[in-house]
């Protein structure tokens, strides 16, 4: 067994245990931070394959920007102290085997698959990959590129849309009850009726 | 080329999602639950840039794919979480079993 071998079966247990421990601790921090864990483990992966964008990539979106912001979000809504109800035991016996007779039955699709490995050597670049992406011949990304673009505006625009407070009735409620008592002040006050009096002499 | 066969890669991934899979039904805080589709996409991913280098190492479209699901998975967190935290402030709760009136 060479290193690379060792390095990845080392790689594949740390994900595989991170991935089990998020999944099934009761605190709902360290169940990020362990999710953490084998996201960093699977960008291992990916350096591994010596694919290193994607790695790259995989640190910089899900290690730098979801789990930041779903700790964000847990410190927004949550105790993060408070440990979680645990589910009921029918539902996670049900689920575990659900879950065991799934992962056997696929395993054992791909286990007896053959494949068949390429001899020749993967070769890709930044450079390879941003032409073909922004490519419109046969082959180029460039209408998925531009759909996924679209995507991500009405993702923000919809994120803004959502999380906004009802700032319009929110902030305008006060003012607005203000300026109905001063409205009532002014119709108690006797100079109204004098001027209607006024008025009506008129 | 290394000496581990393609099958123990897939068994990651494979392993990756069914754990995700567990997480998915048991939970029922919706933060974790969006963690575990967050696993299921990485396995997702784990796949396609496997697939890639050694059955197609010519070209690049499992890159692609795996740059578009992390895009994608990158605005699906993003809008998740927005509606969590709207869901909080009218529930004062992220439980799913809290959150049942639209359920019919």
């Amino acid at each position: 067994m060479s290193a690379s071998a060792i390095i990845f079966y080392i790689i594949a247990a740390f994900i595989l245990g991170c991935g089990i421990i998020s999944m099934t601790t009761r605190k709902i921090f360290r169940s990020a931070i362990w999710l953490l864990f084998s996201l960093i483990g699977v960008a291992a992966l990916y350096f591994w394959l010596k694919v290193e964008f994607i790695g790259a990539v995989q640190t910089v979106i899900y290690v730098g920007g979801i789990v930041v912001l779903i700790i964000f979000s847990i410190f927004l809504t949550q105790q993060s102290g408070k440990e979680m109800p645990k589910a009921p035991l029918v539902r996670t016996i049900a689920s575990v085997l659900t879950v065991i007779l799934g992962f056997a039955l696929t395993y054992a699709a791909i286990y007896f698959y053959d494949f068949k490995p390429v001899s020749q050597n993967f070769n890709w670049s930044v450079n390879g990959i941003g032409t073909q992406m922004l490519s419109t011949t046969k082959g180029g990304y460039a209408l998925p590129f531009e759909v996924v673009s679209m995507l991500l505006l009405a993702a923000m625009v919809g994120c803004i849309v959502i999380a906004m407070k009802k700032a319009p009735a929110d902030t305008n409620g006060k003012p607005k009850q203000d300026e109905i008592e001063k409205l009532k002040e002014e119709i108690k006050k006797p100079d109204t009726e004098i001027t209607v009096n006024e008025i009506s002499e008129l | 080329m290394s000496d581990v066969p393609i099958p123990h890669i897939l068994f990651v991934s494979t392993a990756l999602f069914f754990i995700g899979m567990f997480g998915l039904f048991t939970r029922r805080n919706m933060i974790t639950m969006l963690m575990a589709i967050e696993l299921i996409l990485n396995s997702v991913n784990i796949n396609f840039v496997v697939f890639n280098k050694y059955l197609y190492p010519n070209k690049l479209d499992g890159i692609f794919f795996t740059i578009f699901i992390i895009t994608i998975a990158a605005a699906e967190a993003a809008v998740a979480i927005a509606i969590i935290i709207n869901l909080y402030h009218s529930h004062h709760s992220i439980d799913v079993e809290d959150a049942t009136e639209m359920k019919y």
